[in-house]
């Protein structure tokens, strides 16, 4: 068997028992919790107030696909930055380099897994979700279809990304900052916890440059009844103009990402990784 | 390029980082079924070094043949003969001892070849390097101890022509230094495995090694075994000995002519004989002063 897809295949295998490791560990499943927690607050605190124009529909509603949407994004791009960057430090980088074509199946792992990582925490949310909002699942408006390509392009548009700053950054706390604050602050402006329409033109505008946006709307329509579509932007679900963007932020990713992450591990070797992780621990003592 | 059964060639290396040259002109080879110590004081550019030999670094200048390819072309063919164990690993924490193994393992399995099988039996190998009890647990679990001996399993798993080893023993506690350095010879007598590996310890450096070359200054200043190193640095011995309850001190190349004739002229009154030669202690502040020393007044001039 040609040995780079011996390679994939051994890099699947690893992908799933990360997921394992990672569904099982305290620690993770103590930071899944506090995310779930986080947002069923939210969505109690929105469940009484409405949205004009939308049906009548509680704003709750709308806040769980567009919370759903949102951590398409941060599952793909913060947990792609941040695992790189953590595992530079740790030294799994350099043992992948170490071994041959193991390059192929530590890429192939991660993207497994933080795919599966990522869908694993939507499914809680949603299901926690819908606990809380039984009458989004007998609204009618319910798409698979939509909810299947729209999380999978928006992993797509992400993931690269987040390749891309786990591979420039010197330290995991950096990757950290480099990636939740623009999350954080697009998704203040994306529509996430309040219909969009309420924000100025020129940061509408700015918003729809970015993935956040489009993954809050596609998860939306393919969670609300067409109804709900009245409260957006153009008053429609724009399925092709979501699917145009999120392609173009998958094309480019996937163009610069792989250039990125051969020159990172070109670059990367054992005196690197310590002079690195010695000024990292001079600067958080 | 050079002898016939060399595994690893070094002509000229040199090794430049900005306006600092690290190298300045390496030159040594390491033969088949050898244990070489690169041994040198912090800084000398041993890590360097290996790191050009390991394919991870590239060299400025220089020649560097590492199983008969230049290891900045070196392709995954040619990576799954070697074995690398680096200094600081402490990655995949969560995973456990012989699942990892069979992992990095699988990797070398489309490499084996009639004369040699890849990978490693997973379970003869986590035995070898006395992890047999620990094989279920999970890395983050390990001792300092037990991590290295799992880094020297995992680069021995794709069994390896050519073992790099960095630093291996650094932590250690002076037993577990010790059970590593019988394991390394188990491994060099019982695998056709030559190892290359770097320390600044000279205990350990006496220890495990055919042959030492010691590198200061960004060159190879000596290369031969403990034995020859302490006899190129003085051919002198010292005898100490009291006659009469008074202490004396002689050097001489010749201890044992010396210590007959002590014996003829004073007879029983000859106490407290001590005939020490020059160790390898000696021989490498020796090798490595003279050589500051040397470079200090170049640099004055």
């Amino acid at each position: 068997m040609n040995p780079t897809l011996y390679a994939a295949r051994l890099g699947l295998a690893r992908g799933w028992i990360e997921t394992r490791h990672s569904l099982t560990n305290p620690q993770d499943l103590g930071w899944n919790l506090f995310v779930v927690t986080v947002f069923v607050v939210v969505l109690l605190f929105q469940r009484d107030s409405t949205v004009e124009g939308a049906a009548a529909l509680p704003l709750a509603m709308l806040t769980l696909p567009s919370i759903l949407g949102m951590w398409v994004a941060v599952g793909g791009y913060t947990g792609a930055a941040g695992t790189l960057a953590v595992e530079r430090e740790d030294g799994t980088l350099l043992r992948a380099k170490a071994v041959p074509q193991g390059m192929v199946g530590y890429l192939v792992g991660r993207i497994v897994s933080l795919s599966l990582i990522t869908l694993v925490t939507l499914a809680i949310i949603l299901v926690a979700g819908l606990l809380l909002l039984p009458d989004l699942a007998t609204a009618g408006g319910s798409s698979w279809l939509v909810l299947l390509w729209v999380p999978a392009l928006g992993l797509l548009a992400t993931l690269p990304w987040g390749a891309v700053v786990g591979s420039l950054v010197r330290s995991p706390n950096t990757a950290f900052g480099l990636t939740m604050l623009p999350i954080m602050g697009l998704t203040a402006i994306s529509g996430i916890f309040y219909p969009i329409a309420a924000l100025p033109g020129w940061v509408r505008g700015v918003a729809q440059a970015f993935p956040v946006y489009w993954l809050g709307l596609g998860v939306r329509s393919g969670l609300l009844p067409d109804a709900a579509a009245a409260v957006e932007i153009s008053g429609s679900w724009q399925h092709l103009q979501t699917a145009a963007v999120l392609s173009v932020w998958a094309v480019a990713g996937l163009l610069v990402a792989p250039a990125v992450l051969r020159r990172m591990a070109r670059r990367e070797s054992g005196s690197t990784m310590e002079t690195r992780r010695q000024q990292n621990l001079q600067r958080t003592p | 390029m050079g002898a016939v059964d060399a595994v690893a060639e070094v002509r000229g290396l040199r090794m430049r980082y900005g306006p600092r040259d690290v190298l300045t002109g390496v030159d040594f080879t390491v033969r088949r079924g050898e244990v070489v110590t690169l041994l040198g004081p912090n800084g000398a550019g041993k890590s360097t070094t290996i790191e050009i030999l390991e394919g991870f670094r590239l060299r400025s200048a220089g020649e560097v043949s590492v199983l008969g390819v230049d290891p900045a072309r070196g392709d995954e063919r040619w990576r799954a003969r070697i074995g690398v164990v680096l200094q600081s690993w402490r990655d995949h924490g969560r995973r456990k001892v012989r699942d990892l193994l069979t992992h990095l393992g699988g990797y070398y399995a489309p490499y084996a070849t009639p004369e040699r099988e890849r990978p490693h039996d997973v379970d003869k190998l986590i035995e070898t390097v006395g992890l047999a009890d620990q094989a279920e647990q999970r890395h983050g679990t390990l001792s300092g101890g037990q991590r290295r001996r799992l880094d020297l399993a995992a680069g021995l798993v794709g069994r390896p022509e050519l073992l790099f080893l960095d630093e291996p023993t650094a932590g250690f506690d002076p037993r577990a230094r010790r059970d590593f350095h019988d394991l390394v010879h188990r491994l060099s007598d019982l695998e056709d495995t030559t190892i290359l590996l770097t320390t600044h310890d000279l205990a350990e450096a006496e220890q495990l090694a055919d042959r030492i070359l010691i590198l200061a200054e960004g060159r190879i200043v000596a290369d031969g075994s403990a034995d020859q190193l302490a006899r190129q640095a003085s051919s002198q011995a010292e005898v100490r000995r009291s006659r009469d309850g008074e202490r004396f001190v002689h050097a001489t190349p010749d201890a044992t002519g010396f210590v007959r004739r002590l014996f003829a002229q004073y007879g029983d009154r000859v106490a407290d004989l001590e005939v020490r030669r020059a160790s390898l202690e000696d021989a490498y502040m020796a090798i490595v002063y003279r050589h500051e020393r040397a470079l200090e007044e170049l640099s004055a001039r």
